[in-house]
């Protein structure tokens, strides 16, 4: 009698759970979709070619937007990948695993990772706008993002090169490769996809973000930067620009076009990460 | 020094740390012999090689005292070129290790390093590496593809062409076959017997077979020392320890 109780009941349990974990996968989904779907069903219709490459003038145009985005990868990237890219190679061959350097470092690389992004915009405020009185200027942007993204860069880098079985570094020695051949020749070709995908996601992360952005590269939404140096915008503070002057249509459309790119540019890393993962490098 | 790539090793301790790896370690190794290392895992083996090539300094904390003479030089002496050595003292390991390159580059790899440019020249030291290694015939019309896409008993027989490629004296084999079948390990025998005509070549084996098969002397280690070195026959067929006599026969402990 008891036992059957008992059977019964675990029965339930199980049922009920099932059930629960099924719904919360659920509304995880419809959240999602939600909010894909309504931002592209909003904006999608506002598309235009006036939009994306048409002048500034009448009506608005994310002309300047897409092109300060770029400035802002290019910058914050060229900057931040060899950095990162060095430290991850320092930390992983050149340290023993477990000294105080390392741990440290590895410590300021997590805080660094922890800083909520407005505080990075502060303090590329504080620093480019006002103690150097550069001005509002996308270089101000790129610099502080470079900063923000470096741990990115750094733990993914620090992961793929961790990857490269140690079988194939003892091989380089044996043939009697120096430590530089060695990394250059063997261990970063090896890491290189995973290293890619890691700037890649960088990448991402600099188009969405927006906090930095706002204090420190002007938001001037109308005029193309000429420059590096010129103030100027990006596709996320448009959104935030148009949504807070009276343009919800187009804040929406511009949504959808960051939306997009980020999407993809998360569907390349993961394709690339894929293809390209541990299980290729050595037949183990 | 050309001709002359016997290796001795006089009093010889390695430490790991705390842990002494290698126990007052002599022997004199021949050029163009193969030595076969027999003994249980664990006993020093793989470490006793490693310090031949100076594969031990990338791990922490290895200190090594004694006297390690290859061709009449100490090559633990200040000032040695470890990559020379290296170049000199070739290895293979116990898993076939290519580098995720095509079979042309992994052979070219070594030439490389040491400033061979020429196509001319790298063309002709990989066919003559992977000649050596009795690869040619398979991996012929196949030299650009992945190193990765070879079986496991050709990867370690690329891996041997690699180490030869080098244009080393002394071979070092840690356990070579251990991770093949049969077939490639008779493969990788008969190649061995014929590169000792050119090489000097100390082999890691638990295979008591193929150290009969394949080589002239034998050295048998336990817990961190040479219990018995000498010729193989003798060792095998009358062991002057009780030890070695267990080991081999199988009633070890």
């Amino acid at each position: 009698m008891g036992k059957d109780n008992a059977h019964k009941r675990e029965i339930l349990i199980y049922a009920a759970c099932k059930f629960a974990s099924l719904a919360a996968l659920f509304i995880c989904i419809i959240a999602l979709v939600a909010v894909i779907a309504f931002v592209a069903i909003r904006g999608l219709p506002y598309i235009s070619m006036q939009l994306i490459f048409g002048d500034y003038g009448k009506y608005p145009s994310i002309k300047p937007a897409l092109l300060g985005t770029l400035y802002l990868i290019a910058i914050s990237v060229s900057i931040a990948a060899p950095i990162g890219i060095g430290s991850a190679i320092f930390l992983t061959e050149y340290t023993k695993s477990n000294s105080r350097l390392v741990k440290s470092i590895r410590i300021a690389v997590e805080t660094l990772a922890g800083i909520p992004s407005i505080v990075y915009g502060i303090f590329g405020y504080l620093v480019f706008v006002v103690a150097l009185k550069y001005r509002y200027s996308l270089i101000g942007g790129g610099i502080t993002l470079s900063i923000m993204i470096l741990p990115v860069i750094v733990r993914s880098t620090e992961e793929s090169l961790l990857s490269v079985p140690r079988s194939l570094r003892e091989g380089s020695f044996a043939l009697g490769s120096s430590m530089v051949r060695t990394i250059f020749s063997v261990v970063l070709p090896c890491a290189a996809s995973g290293i890619v995908t890691s700037l890649i996601l960088a990448i991402g992360r600099v188009m969405s973000e927006s906090a930095v952005l706002i204090l420190t590269i002007g938001m001037v939404v109308n005029k193309v930067p000429k420059g590096f140096s010129s103030p100027g915008t990006s596709l996320a503070l448009d959104v935030y620009y148009f949504g807070s002057h009276g343009y919800p249509n187009e804040a929406a459309a511009t949504g959808v076009v960051l939306l997009v790119l980020v999407v993809t540019i998360n569907i390349i890393a993961t394709v690339l990460g894929k293809k390209y993962g541990k299980g290729d490098l050595a037949n183990e | 020094m050309n001709e002359q790539y016997n290796i001795t090793v006089k009093n010889c301790d390695l430490h790991y740390g705390d842990f002494q790896a290698l126990k007052g370690i002599n022997i004199d190794i021949l050029e163009r012999e193969v030595t076969a290392l027999i003994g249980p895992s664990g006993c020093g083996k793989s470490t006793f090689i490693k310090m031949l090539n100076r594969m031990n300094d990338l791990v922490e904390n290895c200190r090594i005292t004694g006297e390690i003479m290859i061709g009449g030089q100490d090559i633990y002496a200040k000032g040695t070129d470890v990559t020379l050595l290296r170049k000199n003292v070739g290895m293979v390991f116990q898993k076939p290790n290519p580098f995720p390159m095509s079979i042309y580059d992994n052979i070219a790899f070594a030439p490389r390093t040491f400033g061979i440019k020429k196509k001319a020249e790298l063309d002709g030291i990989v066919e003559q590496s992977l000649k050596q290694a009795g690869l040619w015939d398979e991996a012929r019309d196949r030299l650009r593809k992945s190193a990765l896409s070879l079986s496991g008993g050709q990867q370690q027989r690329l891996c041997i062409a690699r180490a030869l490629a080098a244009d080393p004296k002394i071979l070092l084999m840690d356990e070579p076959t251990s991770a093949l079948d049969p077939i490639s390990t008779g493969k990788i025998e008969d190649l061995l017997s014929e590169l000792k005509k050119d090489y000097t070549i100390v082999i890691v084996t638990h295979n008591m077979q193929q150290a009969t098969r394949i080589s002239d002397k034998t050295a048998f280690f336990l817990l961190g020392e040479i219990i018995e070195f000498g010729v193989t026959e003798s060792i095998f067929s009358l062991p002057k320890d009780k030890r070695t006599e267990n080991y081999i026969t199988g009633r070890f402990g």
